[in-house]
């Protein structure tokens, strides 16, 4: 017997204990599980939900960015954007791609995001004002993801950790690019100079904010823990990024936006005043100042395409036909 | 709506002399296009030299249920490789 | 201004229009590997018209860099044709703009490619490899679309009798062109319409779409008078170096 690959896999939903051990069994000896081979339910379902909301946060965060393309100041800063922004469409096909090894057409994650079932990152509802936000998400918001993203390299599921690999090679540029951008106006005019710290002001906390709830309240924690497809907790990694940014703020000769922000000797860590969650829970919940906008503009986009995608299935319908007839 | 594009599966030569490898799947109505967003997604820093595209419903695999028998006969087949074989000292081109 | 930088700048900003016109595309296309397709068009195009503009600027003498012939020249100052700066429309009417320039391209570069002018010569070069590519895709969209359903069919129809009205000037010459002839630098544009009509014709074939004819053909990019859309066009892509001067970006 054998499988076609595109076949995505059945509920296997009778595996039985013996095929569930062997599944744990290689997750403790830190094999990585494959498409094709034996999964949990559960494992399955929460992997096509992070790898699709990874896919979507890639797809929507084209946005706020993509804004500015049109705008950049120079030809030079004009082709890194639009480098950076194409580089995030190729990273939401490598993701959806991955997704769909797991049995659910792309086509149906798409479908679930546009409908507003399924989530991506909060931190793209907010609108970039000025060409310095292109600087300040380059800095914080892709630092952030790359702290996010590099654990995933080693998670269990393979599509998902080779995308991961593929992905962190990939945007390894997107952080310095944003990081020189801060650089050059924080070295700037006057007027460059206050943009930088504006954009700093407006960005810091939904950075900071990205990692998810803290660990207290985080609901998927453990479990993913245990299956490795989340490898460090949302604190760890908040801790970390906010450790390394801080002095960057101060090279830049910026602001961070926290009076109370201050280095603790004794655990050698940075500690922040309190992160405003009930901004975080409801920007997530729709109320962010772009969240309508940035679903509806890729709602438009597929709408507005749908011509296209049929005319061009019903070219090769024609064309297959012909080569049968001849 | 009509069904979305087939899809596609992607193999790059990364250089003249390596096999193909694969990287990864997208969605094309037809394979020229498929072969065209191949290059364009794939191969965007310069990492290929010949691009395969597959319709992924015409890969086949072996069935991981059936992976003790495809695969185990051939672990203990020790003599099919020249570290099973004793070379008598000073005994060169060997 | 002396001939060979008008002429060098032509081809440069018929690169920087274009491309300013396709990078709005990304994010918005009617397919994500199209939204990749479409970028990287848009940064050959870009990349092409630095090259361009660079050397422009060189010849010129006046101390104008890249981006100093980019974002601080009026429309009236600009020299690229009428056809790149039309707004895009939907995805038929960019396909067909961009076929109708790819088109042209590939015979034109080909031409600038055995220029004396070394560096045009090798700027022509680099950009004809691209050039090819692009042609390639856009030639591919022309049947699909056209050769689709009736809605493709009529929406590429409606986009060829809107744009032929700008092909005409693709093949026009003046004095500079002629000066440029003369020296060895460019070549007869008037002598690219057969070859392009040729390929034009199979193409539509192809695609079952209709030549237009009988259309009055629009003129002037190349001089400088455009049509309304580029003002807007050039608003937006110059308004960050125009509001701050003197800074670095």
């Amino acid at each position: 017997m054998y499988t076609s690959i595109s076949d995505g896999i059945d509920g296997n939903a009778n595996g039985g204990d013996e095929r569930e051990q062997a599944f744990n069994a290689r997750l403790d000896r830190a094999m990585k599980i494959e498409p094709s081979d034996w999964m949990p339910e559960a494992y399955r379902k929460t992997l096509v939900r992070q790898i699709s909301q990874h896919a979507h946060s890639e797809i929507v965060g084209m946005l706020p960015e993509g804004n500015w393309i049109t705008r950049a100041p120079s030809l030079h800063r004009k082709l890194i954007l639009l480098a950076k922004v194409q580089d995030e469409a190729g990273h939401g096909l490598y993701l959806y791609s991955a997704g769909e090894t797991l049995g659910t057409p792309r086509d149906e994650m798409v479908a679930a995001l546009h409908s507003g079932k399924a989530k991506y990152s909060s931190i793209f509802n907010y609108p970039t004002l000025a060409w310095a936000d292109v600087g300040a998400i380059g800095w914080l918001v892709d630092g952030a993801a790359i702290i996010n993203q590099i654990p995933l390299t080693r998670c269990s599921y393979g599509p998902y950790a080779r995308a991961m690999v593929r992905i962190c090679k990939e945007e390894s540029f997107h952080q310095r690019q944003g990081f020189e951008i801060m650089w050059t106006l924080a070295h700037g005019t006057t007027a460059q100079h206050a943009m930088a710290q504006d954009a700093l002001d407006r960005w810091w906390w939904p950075s900071v904010m990205m990692f998810g709830p803290p660990d207290s309240e985080s609901t998927h924690n453990e479990q993913s823990q245990r299956w490795r497809i989340k490898l460090f907790t949302n604190d760890e990694l908040r801790r970390k990024f906010i450790d390394q940014t801080v002095p960057q703020s101060e090279k830049l000769g910026l602001r961070i936006p926290d009076p109370q922000l201050r280095w603790n000797e004794r655990t050698q860590h940075y500690e922040i005043g309190p992160i405003d969650w009930e901004e975080f829970y409801r920007v997530i919940k729709g109320d962010g100042p772009c969240n309508k906008d940035r679903l509806q503009t890729r709602i438009d986009a597929w709408e507005d395409g749908a011509w296209v995608r049929e005319a061009a299935t019903e070219h090769a319908r024609k064309r297959a036909e012909r080569s049968d007839a001849a | 709506m009509t069904k979305g594009w087939p899809q596609w599966e992607v193999f790059v030569r990364s250089e003249a002399g390596l096999a193909h490898k694969h990287v990864g799947s997208l969605h094309a109505a037809d394979v020229r296009m498929a072969l065209e967003n191949a290059r364009d997604l794939y191969t965007r820093r310069n990492e290929g030299v010949s691009i395969w595209v597959v319709r992924s419903e015409d890969v086949h695999a072996t069935d991981p249920d059936e992976a003790e028998a495809f695969f185990e006969p051939s672990e203990d087949k020790r003599y099919r490789f020249p570290t099973s074989y004793h070379v008598p000292e000073g005994v060169e081109h060997l | 201004m002396n001939a060979r930088v008008e002429y060098v700048l032509r081809f440069g900003d018929n690169a920087l229009v274009l491309a300013q016109r396709l990078c709005a595309w990304v994010a918005h296309a009617p397919i994500m590997e199209e939204d990749v397709a479409l970028a990287n068009v848009s940064l050959d195009l870009f990349g092409q018209a630095r090259l361009w503009l660079a050397y422009a600027g060189e010849l010129e003498g006046a101390g104008r860099d890249e981006d100093a012939l980019a974002f601080h020249r009026g429309a009236g100052e600009f020299r690229n044709v009428l056809l790149v700066e039309r707004p895009n429309g939907d995805f038929a009417e960019t396909t067909v703009r961009g076929y109708f320039y790819d088109l042209w391209a590939s015979l034109a570069l080909a031409e600038l490619s055995r220029s004396k002018d070394e560096r045009i010569a090798a700027i022509a070069e680099k950009a004809r490899k691209e050039n090819a590519y692009h042609l390639r895709r856009s030639e591919d969209w022309m049947i699909r679309l056209g050769d689709g359903t009736e809605e493709s069919r009529s929406r590429m129809q409606r986009a060829v009798n809107d744009f032929w009205r700008y092909t005409g000037e693709l093949f026009l010459g003046d004095e500079v062109d002629a000066t440029m002839r003369e020296q060895g630098v460019g070549f007869d544009p008037t002598a690219l319409r057969e070859p392009w009509l040729e390929r034009v014709r199979a193409t539509f074939a192809a695609a079952t779409l209709d030549v237009s004819s009988d259309v009055w053909m629009q003129r002037g990019g190349k001089q400088g008078v455009h049509t309304e859309s580029l003002g807007y066009l050039l608003a937006e892509m110059q308004v960050l170096p125009r509001t701050i001067s003197g800074a670095a970006w």
